[in-house]
């Protein structure tokens, strides 16, 4: 098993006709996803690599009976894109696009509240079950199907302790980029929950970074709810306070977010920190085999 | 993005918030003119990004004349490494109270935070650690908006008198105004001051802004105190790259934001000091990675330049190319180590080696690369 997308992901791909967009249900479709439409307003009836597009979300789940969407618009219209399939009442969405004013996003988690609709992002490089399904942009090839859930605010970082840990025998249940931003649909502890319920994930991987108290309530709540072995990188020990590090959400501000902070509550909560991406997997490596 | 407490000022004025009358000066007798024009006694006050300007010695009070004349040396010093160019004259007013009043976005709750503090001219954070019932926080649900109850109750935390209470909900609404119109990430008042003639005023200003929301608020990014900000960080923007400048010697460039901090970490991890902050993005282009050279080689203390590109789905031979492409135009003479994963990885080794580049696998074997070639030299 694996969690959020697999085999029975149908995905519709919002913004299909735009150069990442078309590219990327491309590489989806690829890697094996069951890519069933895409969505351009005013370009319904075209096709991107035979995958039909259709002017709405509403129009495209009535047809295509699809379940997921991932968005690919620029994120002046990436807001709009998100209401729509939020009434569209699909499982799952996953924001890819980046630069979505805060405020805009705090609107739509109060309106998400209640909902049976599940929000991955924004500012997300998607997430993957290998073998089954990838939604996003992650690299397929670096993935292979195996047990350890893997939960990170980055997307190349994350690619970097999944090729050690799939080069050092194992491989991963899903994957999951929750984005870079302040305020994202998705949590690490969201994430847990559903790992938690997974038989066939062993082990998780949290790959955190300076910015905000998510790895320090996770880790709290990891404590007390997860039993499962986890283990964790924060990235940023060397970030200066005060400065945005290029993802919107990882600034260490009034003195709180710093990485120190982060690898203490992780330990104290019985994770095993790396200390390089490498060791992670390393890490994982000890513990499991 | 920050903005100075002048500007922030403006901004307030503007929605009816009461502020002190006040002027902006760049030189001596600029002060020295808007002191007469107010009247005497005034107070000067730096305008720089940093926190602490008071303790600093970059807020003085002038009564009399050679007291402004003292004042007017807050031009010109430095506070935290800032020289100061610009100072607010304002009244100086008799305060009989003092309290704080702010808004900010809030990653936990994914809301808007309100907090109203009895204890105005301390830093919040400091209040909250110290005394926290001298705050009351409240949290606003953003689709909804501001509350009249929430209102009352922020205004009736901080004042019992009838007048004051209606004054501070006023001063509140507009601020939250301010808050969601303007895309601001933070906005306080800190202190609002009671005056002895019952009124209230906001003697300071700070608003922070969101990054994401500027785009559409090009007013706001008109503000924006060029002089102020790193140079090269201004550019890198522009150029759509990210950018921070660090005090060591190994020039980082990567791609994706968690990658770089994490080479950054591995450079200091093995003993030495990463000399920047810097992401080039997804597509590294032979364009960008030119880019992001020009700006990284302004840095002096550069002396060994480190790639760690996760290629992903970029194609490590296009990667390459920009590579050499970027060092011969721009005659870059430094050891270059380069570490590229990805497809077509075997292609770009060959590329490189041929050029004389070094090409490490692994990102710990291209940081200790970079560490042996920085202390060879």
């Amino acid at each position: 098993m694996s969690i959020l997308v697999g085999k029975e992901t149908k995905l519709l791909v919002q913004g299909i006709t735009g150069r990442d967009g078309s590219f990327h249900a491309r590489m989806m479709k690829e890697y094996g996803t069951n890519v069933v439409a895409g969505v351009t307003p005013g370009k319904g009836g075209s096709s991107v690599d035979g995958i039909p597009v259709f002017n709405s979300v509403h129009e495209a789940k009535e047809k295509t009976g699809a379940n997921t969407s991932v968005i690919f618009v620029p994120a002046r219209f990436a807001v709009d894109a998100i209401y729509e399939a939020i009434d569209a009442e699909l499982d799952l969405i996953v924001c890819i696009s980046e630069g979505i004013p805060t405020l805009e996003m705090a609107k739509v988690m109060s309106y998400l509240r209640g909902k049976k609709t599940r929000l991955i992002g924004p500012n997300s490089p998607g997430l993957i079950s290998p073998e089954e399904a990838k939604v996003g942009i992650l690299p397929g090839h670096i993935f292979k199907k195996g047990s350890i859930g893997v939960i990170s605010r980055s997307g190349t970082l994350t690619y970097e302790i999944v090729y050690h840990i799939t080069n050092s025998g194992f491989g991963e249940s899903t994957c999951i980029g929750i984005g870079g931003d302040q305020i994202i649909g998705t949590k690490f502890i969201d994430c847990l929950k559903l790992f938690r319920e997974d038989d066939e994930t062993e082990a998780v991987v949290l790959v955190g970074e300076i910015g905000g108290q998510d790895e320090e309530e996770t880790a709290a709540w990891i404590r007390e709810n997860f039993n499962k072995p986890v283990f964790g990188f924060i990235a940023g020990k060397t970030a200066p306070p005060e400065k945005r590090m290029g993802h919107a959400g990882a600034i260490i501000s009034g003195g709180s977010g710093t990485a120190p902070e982060k690898i203490k509550a992780f330990k104290e909560a019985g994770i095993i920190v790396g200390e390089t991406p490498k060791e992670v997997a390393e890490r994982v490596k000890e513990r499991l085999s | 993005m920050k903005i100075h407490e002048y500007q922030a000022k403006e901004i307030f004025a503007s929605y009816g918030i009461p502020t002190p009358k006040e002027k902006l000066a760049t030189t001596p007798d600029e002060i020295k003119t808007h002191a007469k024009e107010i009247g005497l006694p005034v107070v000067v006050k730096a305008q720089v990004h940093v926190g602490g300007r008071g303790k600093a010695g970059g807020i003085k009070l002038a009564t009399d004349e050679s007291e402004l004349e003292k004042a007017t040396q807050i031009l010109g010093m430095r506070i935290k490494g800032i020289e100061v160019k610009k100072v607010l004259v304002a009244e100086a007013i008799s305060i009989k109270g003092e309290s704080y009043l702010g808004f900010i976005v809030d990653r936990s709750s994914q809301k808007i935070v309100a907090m109203a503090s009895s204890e105005g001219g301390v830093e919040i954070e400091e209040v909250a650690r110290r005394n926290p019932k001298a705050i009351q926080k409240l949290y606003i649900d953003p689709l909804l908006g501001i509350q009249p109850y929430q209102m009352r109750t922020l205004a009736t935390f901080l004042y019992g008198d009838k007048g004051l209470i209606k004054s501070a909900i006023k001063i509140t609404q507009a601020l939250y105004q301010i808050m969601v119109e303007k895309d601001c990430s933070l906005i306080e008042i800190n202190p609002l001051v009671r005056t002895e003639d019952g009124r209230l005023i906001a003697l300071d200003a700070k608003i922070n802004f969101d990054d994401n929301g500027l785009y559409r608020h090009p007013e706001i990014e008109s503000l924006r105190d060029l002089e102020a900000e790193d140079r090269n960080e201004i550019d890198a923007r522009e150029y759509g790259l990210s950018y921070v400048r660090l005090d060591g010697k190994i020039g980082c460039v990567v791609n994706g934001a968690g990658l770089a901090m994490a080479t950054m970490d591995l450079v200091k991890h093995f003993g030495e000091e990463p000399a920047n902050f810097l992401d080039i993005g997804g597509s590294s282009s032979p364009e960008k990675v030119k880019n992001a050279l020009s700006i990284l080689l302004r840095d002096e203390n550069v002396k060994v330049i480190l790639f760690n590109i996760f290629g992903g789905i970029t194609r490590c031979d296009d990667v390459a190319q920009g590579i050499l492409q970027a060092r011969d135009e721009l005659k870059i003479a430094h050891p270059i180590v380069v570490r590229l994963t990805g497809t077509n990885e075997a292609q770009a080794r060959e590329l490189l080696k041929e050029s004389g580049l070094l090409f490490a696998t692994g990102m710990e074997e291209a940081a200790r690369l970079a560490i042996e070639k920085l202390r060879g030299v």
